[in-house]
């Protein structure tokens, strides 16, 4: 597969891994986070911790739109799914995320109509094709997913569709990483800065990581190659002394973003005063919802939604594993009452979650593995 | 939400903002609306997620990219044969 | 990174022994996910049938039963085919119901010999078609050599069945000498797969039409008793075999190393897949070891049988696409790793809930 294959070459790993190496500083440790969720998956999928030196250590961040998702979301969403005559669709990551009475897989053994779906256009379309039914989706995802969504709105306004409308919890990644930034529990030297974001808005909304907070970034792709160089032009700039954004991922992200994508979204959302993130809290200026003239299209006007706060059950500690604070095994319920056909939380559940990477793919100690597959 | 994959352009459809593209011979009807303004053909690869192209991927900075990790390799291959070459006693 | 090792140990045994524990049902409905083949469908099987109806011919929960009868030694299987949509590029329901319990009988080294067909129809469901499923099984059965000798019709009534369920079982019969089993699995095996593998779970999902995906992916439903002879025929050291089917190759390298207590090794480079199946997984986000084949076999060999294994495979038209993926090793008892493409290492753990199309 073009443009894929090429970016798992294992000879060119091998000689990355050596480059890395030479420049990490013995005795000192580096430890980077990758912010975006398909980070942490493609990290794990494809093993590539394999390539890094033992004082090379990447944390994983709260990139990842599903985990961040409060409680009380997802009953929001269920509430909407149990209407008579609704159909709701989402993102297939969605079904098994676990609210406060069950998660989307569960209502529709309940009897809900809840649909998976590829793409929100999908969604427009299941809704033409039903005109008896009202057709809801779940919009989630950071800046990458946030302009699909628009064009989808924009289509179904000039469709002048009737029985469409969207639960919109799109989130915005710079706050997130400024709460990182923020809390003093985390020492990081760097930042994998998030690939597909970065194609709609660009590098410059991260200079303020390299200028104020002293810490480069280097926006990455997501094959094994891309994180691996991004590693290595990380630890070079710590090397040289240099401390800046740059873009390894330039095949695919212009610096100065997707004009048009950001203007779609502004046409139809505007960000929220505040909004609840799982694990971070409020964050102020997060998060999107439907601008006015798409009232018709808004699933939160359309329905009477229970809006309650759900916090998060006691065993949980996803919010510390978003941070980064706890590996997905320092948590106290990791693999036992928490585990991906029982998950307590989101972590365990989305794909791109850190503790269901880690539980799926890399449970067993590095050390132990390699000397298997030796 | 960051699973995108490199597709590429078979055809425009006329009077709509779609495009058929080909992943590794899997067809799908795309919108290229978020990158129309750039210009697209047939035969160009993009970035697609979620049924939407997001971005023309630059074929010549991939080339680039790639060339430069193999010539890494190289050199750094080269340096480790020439420090071998020293005579012992002598640091690299 | 201080204490790693010793910390993930702990946690790893402390995983272990949550999973040994005995299987229990939380839920109070059943889900899609007890039906995809992976974790939550042994956990429903475990704590509900194998506790009902417990005895030591169904304990090791093989896809088939094998036991003696008046000198001989037979084999009988069941499976239920609910399959949507039920035509589909590559054949119909009827193949999958005919090659299917077929399959689970050859792959215990028995020769399939008649089969039941159980149908329940619903209510409005055309006959045409109903002809056409019988055709395709009539055809099926006469190229597997069976015959399809008892069964049963009901129908329900419109909205209680998705146009047509098939059950069929199967009936054959083990040539003396042959001893296929999990437990038979040892350290050094080798693993083999008969040919590319995810063909048959793509193309429902894209015949499906809701993705919009459009290839030309055929399902791979075919009898393997042949190919089952020719292997047996061509080495002694066949340890043995399973046809992937719900759940994929993953399933089964994750049952097996459960049940013979050895881990496995895969080389992701070695595992064949067409192109187009493997462009499908990439867009939907899913691992192809994940996906549902209805054609193709694991065979696990001694070591050194190989390469015999393999050519007597590759000799078989339904094997020409056979090879080598991976050996089993001795520790740790119950795991499966996979050398990825890029040459790092991962576990494949049993698939959870469905492969449902990831994307993020």
């Amino acid at each position: 597969m073009r443009f894929v294959d090429e970016f798992r070459d294992r000879k060119i790993a091998r000689d990355l891994g050596a480059e890395i190496a030479r420049l990490a500083r013995p005795g000192r440790q580096y430890k980077f986070m990758e912010v975006c969720g398909g980070h942490t998956h493609t990290i794990y999928k494809h093993g590539i911790e394999d390539y890094l030196p033992q004082n090379v250590t990447l944390v994983h961040g709260p990139g990842c739109p599903v985990c961040v998702i409060p409680m009380g979301r997802i009953d929001d969403a269920m509430f909407i799914a149990r209407q008579p005559g609704v159909t709701l669709t989402c993102f297939g990551d969605m079904m098994r995320v676990p609210g406060g009475s069950g998660s989307f897989l569960d209502a529709s053994a309940g009897g809900a109509d809840v649909r998976m779906v590829y793409s929100p256009l999908d969604a427009l379309r299941v809704a033409q094709r039903n005109p008896d039914r009202h057709v809801v989706f779940m919009a989630i995802g950071f800046e990458t997913t946030a302009p699909s969504t628009a064009l989808t709105l924009l289509r179904a306004a000039a469709d002048n569709a009737s029985n469409f409308s969207v639960f919109c919890n799109h989130v915005t990644i710079v706050p997130a990483i400024k709460a990182i930034l923020d809390s003093p529990d985390l020492r990081l030297d760097g930042f994998l800065g998030p690939g597909h974001v970065s194609t709609v808005i660009g590098c410059r909304p991260y200079q303020f990581i390299a200028q104020e907070f002293a810490r480069p970034v280097v926006v990455a792709g997501f094959e094994p190659l891309d994180v691996l160089d991004s590693v290595r032009l990380l630890l070079k700039q710590l090397e040289e002394g240099r401390c800046e954004v740059e873009n390894q991922y330039t095949r695919v992200v212009p610096w100065d973003g997707n004009a048009k994508a950001i203007e779609v979204i502004r046409r139809t959302m505007e960000l929220r005063p505040h909004f609840e993130w799982r694990g971070l809290g409020f964050i102020s200026q997060s998060a999107l919802r439907l601008r006015e003239e798409f009232a018709r299209f808004d699933a939160e006007r359309i329905f009477r939604l229970p809006g309650v706060r759900v916090a998060d059950p006691k065993a949980c500690q996803c919010g510390e594993v978003l941070k980064g604070v706890l590996k997905p095994w320092e948590c106290k319920v990791f693999g036992t009452a928490c585990t991906p056909e029982t998950p307590i939380g989101t972590c365990m559940v989305s794909s791109e979650g850190a503790c269901a990477a880690y539980y799926n793919f890399g449970r067993f100690s590095r050390e132990r593995m390699q000397e298997v597959v030796r | 939400m960051c699973l995108a994959i490199p597709g590429q352009i078979e055809r425009l459809i006329p009077g709509t903002d779609l495009a058929t593209a080909d992943v590794s011979g899997v067809k799908r009807n795309i919108n290229i609306g978020l990158v129309e303004p750039e210009g697209i053909a047939p035969g160009d690869w993009v970035l697609i997620h979620v049924g939407f192209a997001m971005s023309k991927i630059d074929e010549e900075e991939a080339r680039t990219s790639l060339e430069f990790l193999q010539t890494m390799g190289q050199a750094f291959a080269d340096e480790m044969a020439a420090m071998q070459q020293k005579p012992p006693g002598e640091s690299g | 990174m201080t204490a790693r090792p010793e910390r993930e140990q702990e946690v790893l045994d402390r995983i272990e022994s949550f999973r040994r524990r005995k299987a229990s049902l939380r839920e109070e409905r059943v889900t899609m996910a007890h039906g995809a083949g992976g974790k939550a469908t042994q956990t429903l099987i475990q704590a509900v049938f194998l506790e009902a109806f417990r005895n030591p011919l169904l304990e090791p929960l093989e896809d088939q039963a094998v036991f003696a009868l008046n000198g001989s030694r037979l084999a009988c299987t069941t499976d239920s085919f609910v399959v949507s949509p039920l035509f589909f590029p590559g054949g119909d329901v009827g193949d999958l119901a005919v090659n299917g319990t077929v399959n689970d009988l050859a792959v215990a080294g028995a020769r399939p010999l008649y089969l039941t067909a159980g149908f329940i129809l619903e209510e409005g469901f055309a006959t045409a078609d109903l002809e056409r499923i019988a055709g395709s099984m009539a055809r099926a059965a006469a190229e597997a050599g069976v015959q399809i000798v008892t069964g049963d019709t009901k129908v329900v009534q419109r909205g209680k069945a998705d146009g047509c369920f098939i059950n069929t079982s199967g009936i054959g019969v083990i040539e003396s000498g042959i001893r296929l089993g999990a437990t038979r699995v040892k350290p050094g095996d080798a693993i083999l797969v008969s040919g590319p593998i995810g063909d048959h779970g793509i193309t429902i999902m894209l015949a499906r039409g809701e993705l919009d995906l459009v290839s030309d992916i055929r399902s791979d439903t075919a009898p393997l008793h042949g190919l089952v002879d020719s292997l047996l025929g061509a080495t002694g050291e066949v340890r043995c075999m399973r046809d992937a089917t719900r759940g994929g190759v993953a399933t089964i390298l994750n049952e097996i190393a459960a049940a013979a207590g050895v881990s496995m090794v895969v080389d992701e480079n070695a595992v064949p897949v067409r192109a187009e199946v493997r462009g499908a997984c990439e867009i939907l986000g899913i691992d192809p070891l994940y996906v549902a084949c209805e054609g193709r076999m694991v065979v696990f060999v001694a070591g050194d049988s190989a390469g015999e294994a393999l050519r007597a495979l590759q000799s078989h038209p339904l094997g020409r696409g056979a090879a080598v993926i991976g050996s089993v090793r001795e520790d740790p008892p119950g795991l499966v790793l996979l050398k990825t493409q890029f040459g790092g290492t991962r576990i494949v753990d049993m698939l959870v809930g469905d492969p449902l199309p990831r994307i993020c």
